[in-house]
């Protein structure tokens, strides 16, 4: 487990050292920034971060992969990942280290946006519910879209197609529910059932369901799962 | 320490390494030498667990690097042919980094690590960036994170390529200087190096081991032939007749017409048998010019091609001498 945290923070280390995290978050912030003015500048405006926050989940099926594609694909390219691995240390420590570098990076940027809520609280008065549970949502996703671009990274040692491949699942991941709206019966439920937007809706709307938690858990669960998998079998190829 | 049986490695069908064994004993430094793509880097690889052999096992210190392979990489130093780094990092933080991972204490590492920076000259470049560092000086960095936490076993792919012939003199020294407390496994493909440094040699070539000895026996086993290189002036053809007809002499191998008018002639011989002075008669006694004598020994240059390629191509040295002769004309 120490070696979990010496790669963790060696990882987050030159995540703020280099101009990736700066980068990323800058535009997050931008975009959800820019959002955030639409959403409040409507008539009628409501106290809730619901409309930006829809728009946050679509930039980090973008960003996300642009922060994870470096974190396996350069180790594999410059060859580190030779002296990572002769190391006594276990694969999974590896990918776990990882990705609590991407995760801390990325949450970091997300609680910034904490300002647009805190604006909420200046000007209006919102449900501090639905506040909490988007929230709990969003970090949830971006940690389902950080494992997902973790486990494309594994793949290759190329990051451009680290990004491409981590974006391209984050996207039918996301937006499967909509082949399922098309379908009925079983396969519509199951369809819909592995969508992320299907999950995120209800804590964008202030429900907190555990069987959305557990989702997306899962999914965390079963990409880095793969990750480290994909980490052994690149001994065979 | 390190102990090798039958190992194999085929990518695909290729087979990179094919049933190879050897022991190292602890404190002993083991030459590894082959030309490129004998399987070398294979084989150092396989050593450290970074790939797993097709079939066969690997022991360090007693721990087999596949089933128990955590403990056996607790005994490993590497450094892989490529010198891998994180160029985004300093020197210091990159060695803290190798150091923690490979379990040491937090004040053992900044001990060692300023230690071990000094021991490869790099006081220096401490807080330099690796990326910004001279190819030599990224050397010193892969050499100083393999010593660094005082391996059992220390394994080095290449480790004098690239680097300036000052730094190479000393780094020969500092590996050399380990062995006794490590087990030192490296591999080169230049010869004085490992005659210089190892205590035994094991050459390969096409993923077989082809000799196994000390560098001195290496040379020692093949003088059973000695060769034999002489200028005469006259007609070649008697001159070869000649020649062929002296007993203890196996074969003229070579001839060949020189721009001054006489033929350098190549002969090997059995080494027990003075063939000089018998030589040096019969060619005066025939009425001849004999310019030049000399006997030529084996260097383990010559025993590495010997048993590296299917041919031993006496051409090669003879054209030496001919651009020698020019040189010196």
């Amino acid at each position: 487990m120490t070696n979990t945290f010496i790669i963790a923070w060696k990882e987050t280390r030159s995540y703020f050292s280099s101009p990736t995290a700066y980068v990323v978050g800058a535009m997050f912030l931008i975009l959800t920034g820019v959002f955030f003015v639409f959403d409040m500048t409507r008539p009628f405006a409501e106290a809730s971060v619901r409309g930006y926050i829809n728009w946050a989940t679509l930039f980090i099926v973008f960003l996300a992969p642009l922060l994870t594609m470096r974190l396996l694909a350069e180790e594999q390219k410059l060859g580190t990942l030779e002296l990572l691995l002769t190391s006594p240390v276990r694969d999974w420590e590896v990918v776990i280290g990882k990705y609590l570098a991407s995760l801390a990076t990325l949450a970091t940027t997300l609680a910034f946006t904490l300002f647009y809520v805190a604006l909420l609280f200046y000007f209006g008065n919102p449900d501090v519910g639905p506040l909490f549970s988007a929230y709990l949502g969003l970090y949830l996703y971006a940690a389902a879209a950080l494992a997902i671009g973790i486990m494309a990274s594994s793949l290759s040692g190329n990051q451009i197609v680290a990004a491409v491949v981590g974006i391209g699942i984050l996207l039918m991941l996301t937006n499967i529910d909509r082949i399922g709206a098309l379908l009925q019966g079983v396969s519509a439920d199951v369809i819909s059932g592995i969508s992320m937007n299907a999950h995120f809706e209800d804590f964008s709307r202030g429900v907190l369901d555990s069987s959305h938690v557990v989702y997306f858990l899962s999914l965390i669960a079963v990409f880095l799962f793969i990750t480290v998998r994909s980490l052994e079998t690149r001994r065979w190829r | 320490m390190i102990e090798i049986e039958h190992v194999s490695k085929y990518y695909g069908d290729f087979p990179a390494v094919t049933d190879i064994s050897f022991s190292v004993k602890k404190g002993e430094i083991l030459g590894f030498l082959g030309p490129n793509g004998a399987g070398k880097s294979t084989t150092m690889k396989m050593l450290t667990g970074f790939l797993p052999p097709s079939s066969g096992t690997v022991r360090i210190a007693g721990s087999d690097i596949v089933s128990d392979s955590l403990e056996a990489r607790r005994h490993i130093g590497y450094l892989p042919e490529t010198v891998p780094l994180y160029t985004d990092m300093d020197v210091t933080d990159y060695l803290k980094f190798m150091g923690r991972i490979r379990g040491m204490s937090s004040n053992h590492v900044n001990q060692r690590t300023n230690e071990v920076i000094d021991l490869v000259n790099l006081g220096e470049y401490r807080k330099t960036h690796i990326g910004k560092l001279s190819k030599g000086y990224k050397q010193r960095v892969g050499i100083a994170q393999a010593i660094l936490h005082e391996p059992d076993v220390l394994i080095l792919d290449e480790p004098t390529i690239g680097i300036d012939p000052i730094q190479v003199v000393e780094t020969r020294r500092l590996i050399k200087d380990l062995g006794g407390e490590h087990t030192v496994v490296i591999s080169s493909h230049i010869l004085p190096e490992v005659s210089m440094i190892c205590e035994r040699v094991i050459i390969i070539n096409d993923g077989q081991i082809v000799a196994e000895d000390t560098p001195e026996m290496l040379a020692t086993r093949l003088k059973g032939i000695e060769r034999i290189e002489l200028d005469v002036k006259g007609p070649s053809k008697d001159i070869a007749d000649t020649i062929e007809a002296i007993e203890g002499v196996t074969a003229l191998e070579h001839q060949y017409v020189q721009n001054g008018g006489h033929t350098t002639y190549l002969i090997t011989s059995n080494a027990e048998i003075e063939l000089r002075s018998k030589l040096a008669s019969a060619i005066i006694g025939g009425g001849w010019e004999l310019l030049r004598l000399q006997s030529i020994g084996m260097s383990l240059e010559d025993i590495f091609l010997q048993v590296t390629t299917d041919e031993y191509i006496p051409d090669d040295t003879a054209v030496v001498v001919v651009v020698e002769e020019a040189q010196q004309g």
